[in-house]
């Protein structure tokens, strides 16, 4: 395999990664206009929480495959409810005060995760276990493809099946895009806006931590700060997009991805970081509300 | 049916509602007219639960509603179709429509209501898969109160539905209003600037100043208002 297509294909990962991410991000921007700064660390939540089950599981001996669905399963679950619960304590209880309130509870539930679990844990890295086994017939694909890339592409794809199909024919997809675009009418009309936002924290939530565990099996490392980076990120992504837009964030992301990979591999790696804030400060001033948004957004 | 109990409502420290009591019975088609700034709106969202009253109650069939959410204010029965009709811009007409019936489950009945509605307003039928956002103002206030049928509600609130609407299409959209009442048996509360055609097909009507109920009569009897016809009717 060449070179440039190695770089592609890295490049498709990391914005696979940064789009599960940036849907949450994206989608809460769109109901409640918050920019949810703590949302990376519930993809770093799901990949502690991944790794602790996959290792008791070890433990009592339960084959590749059931814990590689469990550890997932419950991992993702379990930060779900996170999400859940950090909306109802951060920011429910200030909705209706300024911008700025819920912004700086953002960043303090952000710095408060963080640190719990690097008190809990260990502020050291981690190995991540391997838990996506080997398929052999990938060495079949013209392109060499890890089993932990192709996992990343194909939960990608379902999950913005899965989520395209949610928003548009289902009931609470329905009262998602009503909430987004009219509170009171959305609630004239009988719909529970708590519920709705509720209930995006949780899909945010669950596909962010879904992207942690899949990102940890890749990289096969993990601490308490992978969420900071991978959030910032996926917010630049959501921005480039046009913020509120989902197809936007997933765009962005690609972009960016790509954009990192690229330029990591023929300019220099030592600045892979830094091409998201250079995208972020042109699209900024070129169009600030982003490549798929719609009129002025409002600058946090 | 409905009843209002003295209830007064703010926004922050501005009082809007001061100690309003209204009454409206089953099968009635009320309305409440009132300068700008009178407090109608205001009314309405108290009912809804959207800006509830700090004191004073309201009365639904008897059960206190001034203490529960909108989504189950609507559950009991009372719709309403807001000023400005705030039809959702990005959703298709049937959409919109279906939102109508968010809390319903009854599918075969939904069905039907939705046949109605288009048999009511055909315009909506042939625009059932364009967006909210490109409709007239007229077709969205059709939509708007489409919308609102499409809850079945038992007690339909309408907030100045013949705003901004040619003459010959607010004629319809009252005919339409009255037929609701007789062939549906919705009450209906009927919030206008237009004092001539709202007194015109309501049974009762309330005046309302400055955030004050100050006079309340027969439909008739308020056309006949010396204070009604120099205030309002403006002749
Ligand atoms: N969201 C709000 N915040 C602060 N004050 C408000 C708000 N909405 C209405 N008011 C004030 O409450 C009073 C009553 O307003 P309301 O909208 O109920 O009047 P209205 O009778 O419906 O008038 P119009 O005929 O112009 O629609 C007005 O003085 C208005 O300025
Ligand atoms: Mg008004």
């Amino acid at each position: 395999m060449n070179y440039f297509t190695e770089v592609v294909l890295s490049g498709l990962t990391r914005g696979s990664i940064y789009a599960l991410i940036a849907l949450g991000y994206t989608m809460v921007y769109g109901i409640i206009e918050l920019i949810n700064f703590a949302h990376g660390e519930i993809y770093m939540i799901g990949a502690f929480t991944a790794l602790i089950l996959a290792s008791v599981l070890t433990i009592f001996g339960f084959n590749t495959i059931a814990i590689l669905f469990l550890a997932s399963i419950i991992a993702i679950v379990y930060s779900a409810m996170y999400g859940y619960t950090m909306e109802k304590v951060a920011y429910k209880p200030i909705r209706n005060s300024q911008r700025l309130s819920a912004l700086i509870s953002a960043i303090g539930m952000s710095m408060f995760l963080q640190n719990y679990v690097r008190i809990a844990q260990t502020s050291d890295f981690l190995p991540f276990p391997r838990i996506i086994p080997r398929f052999p017939w990938l060495s079949a694909l013209p392109i060499s493809m890890s089993s932990a890339q192709f996992m990343i592409f194909a939960s990608t794809a379902v999950v913005m099946v899965l989520l395209t199909f949610l928003i548009k024919f289902t009931k609470i997809g329905k009262s998602m895009r009503a909430a987004s675009q009219d509170k009171v009418m959305a609630k004239l009309l009988g719909v529970n806006v708590n519920k709705v936002i509720s209930v995006t924290f949780i899909i945010g939530s669950a596909t962010a931590a879904l992207g942690g565990i899949l990102i940890s099996s890749y990289t096969g490392q993990i601490n308490f700060y992978i969420g900071f980076l991978a959030g910032i990120k996926a917010f630049v992504a959501a921005v480039l997009g046009g913020i509120g837009s989902i197809p936007g964030a997933v765009l962005g992301s690609f972009v960016l991805g790509l954009t990192e990979s690229l330029g990591a591999g023929y300019i220099s790696s030592d600045y892979e970081d830094v091409f998201a804030f250079i995208i972020l400060a042109v699209i900024l001033i070129v169009k600030p509300a982003g490549i798929l948004g719609k009129g002025q957004i409002e600058k946090v | 049916m409905l009843k209002i109990d003295n209830i007064n409502t703010f926004y922050g420290k501005i009082q809007a509602l001061k100690n309003v009591s209204i009454e409206v019975s089953e099968g009635e088609i009320i309305t409440l007219i009132g300068a700008n700034g009178a407090g109608k709106s205001t009314t309405l969202m108290s009912i809804s639960g959207i800006v509830p009253a700090r004191t004073g109650k309201i009365y639904f069939e008897g059960q206190e509603i001034s203490s529960l959410e909108p989504d189950q204010i609507v559950g009991l029965g009372i719709s309403q179709v807001p000023e400005g009709r705030r039809i959702f811009p990005n959703l298709t007409v049937r959409e919109n429509l279906d939102l109508g019936a968010f809390l319903r489950k009854d599918k075969a009945a939904i069905h039907k209501d939705l046949d109605m509605v288009f048999e009511l307003f055909p315009i909506l039928a042939q625009r059932r898969h364009q967006a909210g956002g490109t409709l007239s103002g007229g077709e969205q206030q059709m939509l708007a109160i489409s919308r609102a049928i499409m809850g079945r509600p038992r007690l339909l609130l309408l907030d100045e539905p013949s705003l901004g609407l040619a003459p010959l299409i607010v004629q319809q959209i009252f005919e339409i209003i009255t037929q609701i009442n007789q062939e549906n048996k919705t009450t209906i509360f009927l919030v206008e600037q237009n004092a001539y055609l709202a007194l015109k097909i309501a049974h009762r009507g309330y005046v309302m100043e400055t955030g004050t109920v100050t006079l309340t009569d027969t439909g008739a009897n308020l056309m006949q208002n010396e204070e009604v016809k120099n205030a309002y009717l403006g002749v």
